[in-house]
């Protein structure tokens, strides 16, 4: 199933990644390799398998329901490339 | 014999019997980093005033610890609190995290005095620490050639004497291959034995932290500081944790070791060779060691390039420019902004990676891809179950191969991806594995892998510390050309 | 809705569960803190932060399900739903697609007098986002900010099937819904706060079609006034769309409450896809048996339970009854009053009538007025013994309600007693008679309309204080 340079573009939109249109070009090359590289999976025939999700046998784990501090607030606004009042800032959202 | 060179161990004994202090350990560490490290290139960050603070303060008034007043060296995909931490990424070039790794908290609970954060793949996408966003780390045994990946910066450094310790994280062979690569020992302990909490995600289910050290005992000591239950990491196991260190023996009389033929048949010749070698010594010291089969081997590699980016392209989407990394200030709203900033701030591999990941989950291409590969991992977990049965350890070659030249495999993505062949398939089963150093063949170091049941760990140093102390591989080091 | 075409609805209600703490961190959840003080690495998507499931999230969900007589699954999981917002700091929202905590529940609702059985499809955990705010409205601000205090407060998603047919029984829902999570003691449902959320999906068909019609969802719906104007509005576009032979998209719109309108909420970009997996940092939870008893033995009375038995103890009709039970608030005034002023139906008649008036007037719920169960008990018993009349009961009542003052004082405060003393009020008589001499030839004459004339002389010379049956008694033995 090979790919082609708008699926590219429709996973880039996806993955919201503004790629160039070497990148594109460059990307679908190599999804494409990889994808040939990745269909000897079809060789194997696993109907009757059921996937595996968690390689551990956990379940049920919990936490109760008791508050912890918060740490204040600058520690985390500390990285904020941009930040006013106390809130993160962004441009326009449309 | 210089401070610098001794093992974890040693330097414990040194400081135990006041024949040495802190501060001049971590002068002779950091002498020997300022000396070699311009030509392996290990280190992303240097923590040298704070660390010879740290040491100073110590000499002053000691504090305890399995390893007090010992320098230590994590890669830079550890959060580390006040230090900068990367991924070897431009999209965190300048984050500093408020907070610590359970790893590095365990480490600096155990006395330990972070030195500095260690070069990597970025993000610890990669095989041979090329796709860092800064540089290459060299190979100490030939410095044209790639120390392996991800964790490159790592085993250079351990190989190189730059570090006796370093603690490091391995998704599909990230602390192995490197190891085996520079004729170090690196462990990956079973998923769930090691908090990965404060480990920037790569794949949730695949990571796990390992240990790169100069040899066997240290790396069981390590393990029984970091090993344990984390109530904040909900995939970390409650199971007990043994004192590693005092259990280790040499003693592997009865040992039934199972050597896979499809692992065999993929490694280059020479290190087959040398791997099988290995295999003769066990031999002699009682150990059982038959041929054994783990016939989905060949589908674990591509199960993997499909299970590990789907769940890298979820964890990486958090990487938007807004609350902390690299941003795109030139954007006009919000779409623009963080398409930009990823564009950015991540390199090609990762971008490949995040795409394959984001297509294998995508609408239609789901139960495909995704499922088909989850599939393909209960096939490949149960082919070890099946051996384990039987056979207490598995061994095989760390790596089909020794390092290549850096550049080598630029334009072969697939070429480089099979360095990890013999890797993956451990991480797909969530078993414990360590390499450790076999032999030299061209003069460039070979891996022997031995891989353990879930939560074995024991066996597994045990099987290691035997096969070490009855050669003197671990005692082989790089020649620098400096002295 | 014309006689040709039916309205299709279906309600997807989100509602933020009581806990201390978020879902998967230990950060508070109370509502209206500074921005950003209730976060830290994990709700704010920093890198290595790791989730751990708040258990009390898990109990009131299944509490929630219980309530809503769902199935409650023996194995369920969470996963990631992938996409990129301000709002959202990991990127991905951790919600439960593929194995949902509850399934196939209902709830019973009366419209127009019909009783009709609601189903629920399904409901599932997961976790808030953050808030954005704007400088004026979405469209016209150039800038954002993000306060993510809210970012991983606990949800539970419940998702009706299409089963309403009508905006109003789409209200009668909610308001249903609302209120067997207020009395389940799972959530705080406050619209105004935001602890309730509701989205309405749309559609219409020609009568007696199967097929369902094309369908649009609607978001920001903020009242019960909203729902039901959101969803006529929607109905009656779809209608018209049909019959001008145009298409209709299925898109999500968002509801002008100004303006009356819905709107297409479609980006440029292309439609999303989620690309749902496996929370793979979160294990499995396996639900026995034995948990899902030990949680229904928590359940206090539900709804219906209490409609039961007011009616079976108390005789109270069926639409009494309904009201009282509307929350739990207002079915443990009437519960606590009824304790101590056994007349069921008199406490009734005051909360419907007079209470509810002075609510509504001042826009509040009956847990915050001023007025306590015991404070209306003592008013009744006061009507009773004559203290005061009923007309003026209402009157100590408002003050009641405005100062939180007991009848008794209000009453001695401001001199209401009744006047009931034969001697001050044949006095007070004696006067009005001797004033109004041609009234009174009217009233021997015998025109009915004189004697009502001279009480209301006498109400109005002793300010509405005698008591009426007293007057009526002096007056007549006085004029006889």
């Amino acid at each position: 199933m090979m790919m082609d340079v708008k699926e590219i573009e429709h996973l880039a939109i996806l993955a919201r990644i503004a790629l160039s249109p070497e990148d594109k070009t460059e990307l679908n090359q190599q999804m494409n390799k990889l994808l040939t590289y990745i269909e000897k999976l079809k060789e194997l025939n696993t109907a009757a398998i059921e996937p595996l999700y968690h390689i551990l046998p956990l379940h049920n784990v919990f936490r109760e329901d008791l508050a912890i501090e918060s740490p204040p607030r600058e520690e985390l606004l500390f990285n904020a490339p941009q930040c006013e009042d106390g809130f993160y800032k962004v441009p326009r959202i449309l | 014999m210089e401070l610098y060179e001794l093992t974890l161990q040693q330097l414990i004994k040194e400081l135990e019997s006041k024949r040495t202090n802190a501060q001049a350990i971590m002068t002779a560490v950091m002498g020997r980093i300022n000396e070699v490290d311009g030509k392996v290139q290990a280190f992303l960050t240097l923590n040298q005033t704070a660390a010879m603070e740290k040491a100073a303060e110590f000499d002053r008034q000691p504090w305890p610890g399995v390893i007090a007043g010992i320098p230590f060296a994590v890669k830079d995909n550890y959060c580390t609190r006040g230090v900068k931490t990367t991924c070897a990424s431009k999209m965190l070039e300048d984050f500093i995290p408020p907070y610590d790794a359970a790893v590095v908290e365990k480490l600096h609970g155990a006395g330990g005095i972070l030195a500095g954060k260690l070069n990597m793949d970025e993000f610890a996408m990669g095989c041979s620490t090329e796709t860092s966003a800064f540089f290459p780390s060299h190979n100490p045994w030939d410095l044209e050639r790639v120390p392996g990946g991800s964790s490159g910066g790592a085993a250079a450094a351990v190989a190189a004497d730059e570090i006796p310790l370093a603690l490091v994280s391995d998704t599909g062979g990230s602390a192995r291959q490197p190891a085996s690569y520079c004729g170090v020992v690196g462990l990956k302990p079973t998923y769930g034995r090691v908090s990965r909490r404060g480990i920037v995600a790569y794949a949730s289910s695949l990571d796990q932290a390992g240990i790169i050290s100069k040899d066997v005992a240290d790396a069981a000591l390590v393990l029984g500081i970091i090993a344990g239950h984390d109530p904040r990491d909900s995939t970390s196991e409650k199971k007990e944790v043994p004192d590693y260190s005092t259990v280790l023996t040499t003693d592997i009389k009865g040992l039934k070791i199972g050597y896979p033929r499809e692992y065999f048949q993929q490694a280059e010749g020479n290190v087959g060779t040398a791997v099988k070698k290995a295999l003769l010594e066990f031999e002699k010291m009682g150990a059982i060691v038959e041929e054994v089969s783990l016939p989905h081997s060949e589908y674990a590699l591509p199960a993997y390039y499909i299970i590990g980016p789907a769940e890298a392209s979820s964890n990486m989407g958090r990487f938007d420019g807004i609350r902390y990394g690299q941003r795109d200030n030139s954007a006009e709203n919000v779409a623009e902004l963080i398409s930009g900033s990823r564009q950015r701030g991540f390199g090609p591999e990762v971008k490949r990676r995040i795409i394959l990941g984001t297509y294998v989950l995508s609408s239609g291409k789901y139960e495909k891809y995704y499922l088909q590969a989850l599939k393909v991992r209960r096939l490949i977990r149960d082919d070890f179950t099946g051996v384990f049965n039987d056979y207490d350890v598995i061994i095989a070659p760390t790596t089909p191969n020794t390092a290549f030249k850096i550049g080598e495999n630029a334009s072969d993505l697939i070429t480089s991806y099979r360095s990890d062949i013999f890797t993956v398939p451990v991480n797909m089963a969530g078993l414990p594995a360590i390499s450790v150093p076999c032999g030299l063949v061209g003069g460039l170091p070979v891996g022997m892998q031995i891989i353990a049941k879930p939560f074995a760990e024991t066996t597994l140093l045990n099987t290691a510390y035997a096969f070490e102390q009855a050669t003197d591989h671990h005692q082989l080091k790089p020649d620098l050309g400096v002295r | 809705m014309s006689k040709e075409f039916e309205t299709v609805i279906g309600l997807e209600v989100h509602a933020e569960l009581k806990t201390d703490t978020k879902i998967f961190c230990g950060c508070k959840t109370a509502f209206g803190a500074e921005p950003n003080t209730q976060i830290c690495p994990l709700c704010s998507g920093f890198p290595g932060a790791l989730p751990v499931l708040n258990k009390k999230v898990v109990e009131l969900s299944i509490k929630t399900g219980l309530a809503l007589n769902a199935e409650i699954a023996a194995h369920c999981q969470f996963d990631r739903k992938n996409y990129f917002y301000p709002d959202l700091p990991s990127a991905y929202q951790v919600s439960q697609l593929f194995l949902p905590i509850c399934l196939n529940g209902y709830l019973d609702i009366e419209a127009e007098g019909e009783k009709k059985r609601i189903r629920i499809n399904r409901a599932h955990m997961e976790e808030d986002a953050g808030k954005l705010i704007h400088e004026g409205t979405i469209t016209t601000t150039s800038f954002s900010l993000v306060d993510l205090n809210r970012a991983g407060v606990p949800l539970l998603e419940i998702v009706s099937e299409p089963d309403m047919r009508s905006a109003q029984e789409a209200r009668i829902y909610l308001e249903k819904l609302r209120s067997i999570l207020l009395f389940a003691q799972v959530s705080d449902a406050r619209m105004e706060e935001g602890s309730i959320r509701c989205d309405a999906n749309v559609s219409v068909r020609r009568r007696g079609e199967e097929k369902l019609g094309v369908r649009t969802e609607i978001k920001n719906l903020n009242s019960f006034k909203a729902l039901e104007r959101a969803i006529e509005y929607e109905a009656r576009r779809h209608r018209e769309v049909i019959e001008d032979g145009g298409t209709l998209i299925q898109e999500t719109r968002t509801w002008d409450d100004e303006k009356g309108i819905t709107r297409s909420m479609r980006s440029k970009e292309e439609a999303e896809d989620y690309r749902y997996f496996p929370d793979l940092d979160i294990p499995p939870i396996y639900i026995d048996p034995a948990w899902v008893e030990e949680i229904k033995k928590t359940l206090p009375e539900m709804p219906e339970q209490a409609q039961q038995r007011l009616r079976d103890d108390y005789d109270l009709p069926e639409y009494d009854a309904a009201i009282i039970t509307a929350t739990p608030y207002s079915l443990q005034f009437f519960d606590r009053c009824v304790a101590l002023y056994p007349e069921a139906k008199t406490v009734s008649n005051w909360m419907m009538g007079e209470l509810s008036r002075l609510l509504n007037q001042h826009n509040m719920e009956i847990q915050q007025c001023l007025i306590a169960p015991d404070m209306l008990a003592d008013l009744l018993k006061l009507i009773d013994d004559g203290t005061i009349s009923g007309k003026m009961a209402k009157n100590v009542f408002e003050e009641m309600f405005a100062s939180g003052n007991s009848p008794a004082r209000i009453i001695k405060e401001q001199g209401m007693v009744q006047i009931t003393d034969e001697d001050v009020l044949g006095e007070i008589i004696a006067g009005v008679i001797q004033n109004n001499p041609g009234v009174v030839d009217d009233y021997k004459s015998g025109k009915e309309k004189a004697r009502g004339f001279l009480v209301g002389q006498v109400m109005k010379a002793t300010k509405g204080q005698a008591n009426p049956a007293a007057v009526q008694k002096i007056l007549k033995d006085l004029l006889n």
